[in-house]
């Protein structure tokens, strides 16, 4: 009986000794390895995203290095992170859809983070797309948009609640539907754009902020009152991608839903796209800015860690090079409108020119 | 009971035989009818729901396990290799050779559609990749005529699969509407042909302009190993921590307040997990960013309440007269549990551990912060060891990734990964299935 219990023991011991066996060894594992990172990580902007991971992958098949990590997660949350700290545990690359902020920069440059390269890859179109079997909306001024989502709206010549029901309402020449529309959350690059190309050149053209300003509110607060949208339901923010609105506008036939202009072309058998004050978008008429509403798009480098971790310069320089970005490369293809400055960002990564220090 | 008593105390009232069925007696049986009713509409509507579950992930799914290839004859000669070799973009390279090649094949055959570059080009998907890594793995071919079997290009592959027809297609850099009468050409001439998805079980993901490329094998390592970290640590350390609680601890307040930790803990979402794993492995402990590793630490964390309660339920379910058994005959307290109660108790906390290793399996939620979400494309780690340092994907996470994607390929994608996740968890129920026949032990 005793032998029995004791083989018995054994095994049970037997057992617990591997378990925590392997548990030593992964975090022997873990202390080894924490000093060494090999590749080059990056993190921003959901509307970078596509192009990085193009990049990315081609990346790793043409060079020696190993394929960056791009993470997702939005222009500020990118910034965010990259603002931590210089060293391993931090990324290297942050993805942006739009410039950097002057409180940004502080921030990083609190953590130890002051040297920051900006590199300008090329142009996003933002479109205005609706169901391809929908009504027929195929032309839009920034005064419509922001009369059918905007908060305060002129009505018979006085500044009133937005209380529009359809657009054939304050526009005859747009169909008599309801108001649906699908715009980017606030904590997308791509709203920033949205509010400053439509929204604000919308309030202005229709006076209302005129009136605003009449009614004794300064400029400020005017451009501000500006971008607030009606909460009523007729405007719905997407907090998710493009994906999301997809979706939205396949099940509401009269929904309007704001796109980037890759995802748009990636799509044109579900979407119909509709022209911004007479101009439709395209990568040739973002590139020559006839098209209203578009924006740079960036990716900042720590320069602090060029040569810390293996390939990032050469990532960086992979990325602007003709070849990948410019006017016929895959970044092109895909629907990245290329910037015609690409010379100058491409020397300024070769010598490693960073904010602030004049370029 | 009561019925009984009633009748006897008034007989006069309800003299009833017993041998018919009164009217209470036929109530009660109603309301049981009733509830067994309610009980299979229960099932049904759980069934049916299954139903549609599976029929609507086998639709979408099974597609993402058939590809369309363009199967062609290919020699590279040591000149072309070397001055492909030479260029920024060498894939383009490798792909502009395979296309010329392609086009001189069918200007040979002679199809009777007009052949040009540009439109082979909309028709194939990223292949130089695919190319330079074969002749970089095998040198040796160089000069030998090699059959390829490369993509074909999202929208082609759309085409075979019903998600493109000729009516809903617009025209675009992508694809036109005549380049289908040459995919028509080729797929009579045997050229462009469906074939098993190989890559999609084996490779890694690829970049949002070639979904043809992306696999999910990649991650299902990463899961692996993540699930190698959870069960590695949260089985110990929770089989260790219930034991403790149930058979060793004295009960007082302290005890109490753990007990009731241990619970809140089971509850808080798992995006909690997350940022603690940020702030304290990454940011703290400096382990690699998007390492599985973290990734398995996070879900450790996230599992042991789980596997703790668990295991204290099947603990308490051995019978005391078990353990006075045991004592009675001498044994210590210790010899007691790990001789008699635990191999008891063995199968209970088998089936936590399940339990609890499928909700790490599926979670995003913790990744999403220490990097596992998004472009991981590492392919597969150098060694063991690596498998834990080297960033990867997991297998959740990476359907999240291309439920995201504009192209409709990676869509398909997802809902194909989706598929091999719970074949996974199939797999892992199935060992647990097995271990527990083994262990079970009858009292």
């Amino acid at each position: 009986m005793g032998m029995i219990a004791k083989i018995f023991l054994k095994e049970t011991e037997m057992s617990f000794v591997k378990l925590s066996a392997s548990a030593l060894a992964i975090a022997a594992v873990s202390a080894t390895t924490a000093a060494a990172r090999d590749n080059v990580q990056v993190a921003g902007s959901s509307t970078v995203l596509p192009y990085a991971s193009i990049v990315a992958e081609l990346f790793g098949e043409n060079t020696d290095f190993p394929t960056p990590v791009v993470e997702s997660g939005g222009s500020s949350a990118g910034l965010k992170r990259f603002c931590e700290g210089v060293g391993e545990n931090t990324i290297d690359v942050a993805n942006a859809s739009r410039a950097i902020r002057e409180k940004e920069v502080k921030a990083c440059a609190e953590n130890g983070v002051t040297d920051i390269m900006e590199v300008r890859i090329g142009y996003d179109g933002i479109v205005f797309a609706s169901q391809q079997s929908g009504p027929e909306f195929t032309a839009f001024q920034p005064a419509d948009i922001y009369n059918a989502i905007g908060a305060k709206v002129m009505k018979d010549g006085a500044l009133a609640d937005n209380s529009y029901n359809s657009w054939a309402e304050f526009n005859g020449e747009l169909p008599d539907v309801e108001i649906a529309m699908f715009i980017p959350g606030t904590k997308h690059g791509t709203r920033e754009v949205f509010e400053d190309k439509v929204l604000l050149a919308g309030c202005e053209s229709t006076g209302a902020m005129e009136a605003m300003i009449a009614g004794g509110m300064s400029e400020d607060d005017a451009e501000d009152a500006c971008l607030d949208v009606r909460t009523d339901g007729k405007s719905v923010d997407i907090d998710g991608d493009y994906t999301e609105t997809l979706a939205r506008i396949d099940t509401n036939k009269n929904g309007i839903g704001v796109f980037g202009l890759a995802f748009y072309e990636n799509n044109t058998d579900k979407l119909k796209v509709a022209t911004m004050g007479g101009v439709a978008p395209s990568t040739e008429t973002i590139a020559s800015g006839e098209y209203p509403v578009s924006r740079p798009l960036f990716f900042y480098v720590k320069k602090a860690h060029i040569g810390v971790i293996p390939g990032l310069k050469e990532y960086a320089q992979f990325f602007t090079a003709d070849e990948i970005a410019g006017g016929s490369g895959p970044l092109a293809n895909y629907g990245l409108v290329a910037d015609p400055e690409l010379k100058e960002t491409q020397d300024e990564i070769a010598n490693e020119v960073t904010l602030g220090s004049g370029s | 009971m009561t019925d009984a008593s009633m009748q006897n105390a008034e007989p006069g009232r309800h003299s009833v035989s017993l041998m018919a069925t009164d009217e209470h007696t036929r109530k009660r049986a109603r309301a049981e009818k009733r509830f067994r009713a309610y009980g299979i509409v229960a099932i049904a509507t759980g069934l049916f729901f299954l139903v549609v579950l599976f029929t609507s992930i086998l639709k979408e799914g099974i597609p993402a396990f058939t590809r369309t290839v363009v199967s062609v004859d290919f020699t590279l000669t040591e000149q072309q290799r070397e001055e492909s070799e030479g260029v920024l973009l060498k894939t383009k390279a490798y792909s502009d050779l395979f296309i010329t090649a392609l086009k001189s094949k069918l200007d040979e055959r002679g199809l009777n559609t007009e052949v040009d570059e540009v439109a082979i080009e909309r028709l194939l998907g990223k292949v130089g990749g695919t190319i330079r890594t074969f002749y970089t793995q095998n040198p040796d071919k160089i000069g030998e005529q090699i059959e390829f079997d490369l993509a074909a290009s999202s929208r082609v592959d759309g085409y075979f699969k019903g998600r493109v027809s000729r009516d809903t297609i617009q025209d675009s850099r992508f694809l036109q509407k005549s380049d289908l009468e040459l995919v028509d050409a080729l797929e009579e001439a045997g050229i462009i042909k469906q074939a098993f998805n190989w890559p999609f079980i084996t490779g890694a993901d690829s970049g949002v302009d070639n979904p043809g490329g992306a696999g999910i094998g990649a991650s299902v390592i990463g899961s692996f190993f993540m699930m190698l970290v959870v069960l590695g640590l949260s089985l110990p350390i929770g089989v260790a921590a219930s034991i403790y609680l149930e058979e060793f601890a004295p009960r007082n307040r302290f005890t109490d307040l753990i007990e009731v930790n241990i619970s809140n803990l089971a509850a808080v979402p798992s995006i909690v997990f997350g940022i603690l794993g940020l702030a304290v492995f990454i940011q703290f402990m400096h382990l690699p960013q998007s390492a599985p590793l973290v990734g398995g630490l996070v879900l450790t964390l996230m599992t042991l309440p789980t596997i703790i309660i668990s295991t204290r339920a099947s603990l308490k379910a051995v019978p005391p007269s078990i353990r006075d058994a045991a004592l009675g005959v001498g044994a210590s307290k210790m010899q007691a549990v790990f001789h008699h109660v635990l191999p008891l108790a063995a199968p209970g906390i088998l089936t936590g551990t399940i339990i609890g290793l499928a909700q790490a399996l599926g979670e995003t939620a913790p990744l999403l912060l220490i990097g596992m979400v998004g472009f991981v494309a590492r392919g597969y780690p150098d060694g063991f060891l690596a498998g834990f340092t080297e960033p990867n994907s997991a297998m959740p996470a990476q359907i999240y990734t291309w439920a995201a994607r504009a192209d409709a390929g990676f869509y398909e994608k997802a809902w194909g990964g989706i598929i091999i996740l719970l074949m996974f968890l199939l797999t892992m129920n199935i060992i647990a299935i097995i271990l527990r026949r083994r262990f079970e032990r009858r009292w």
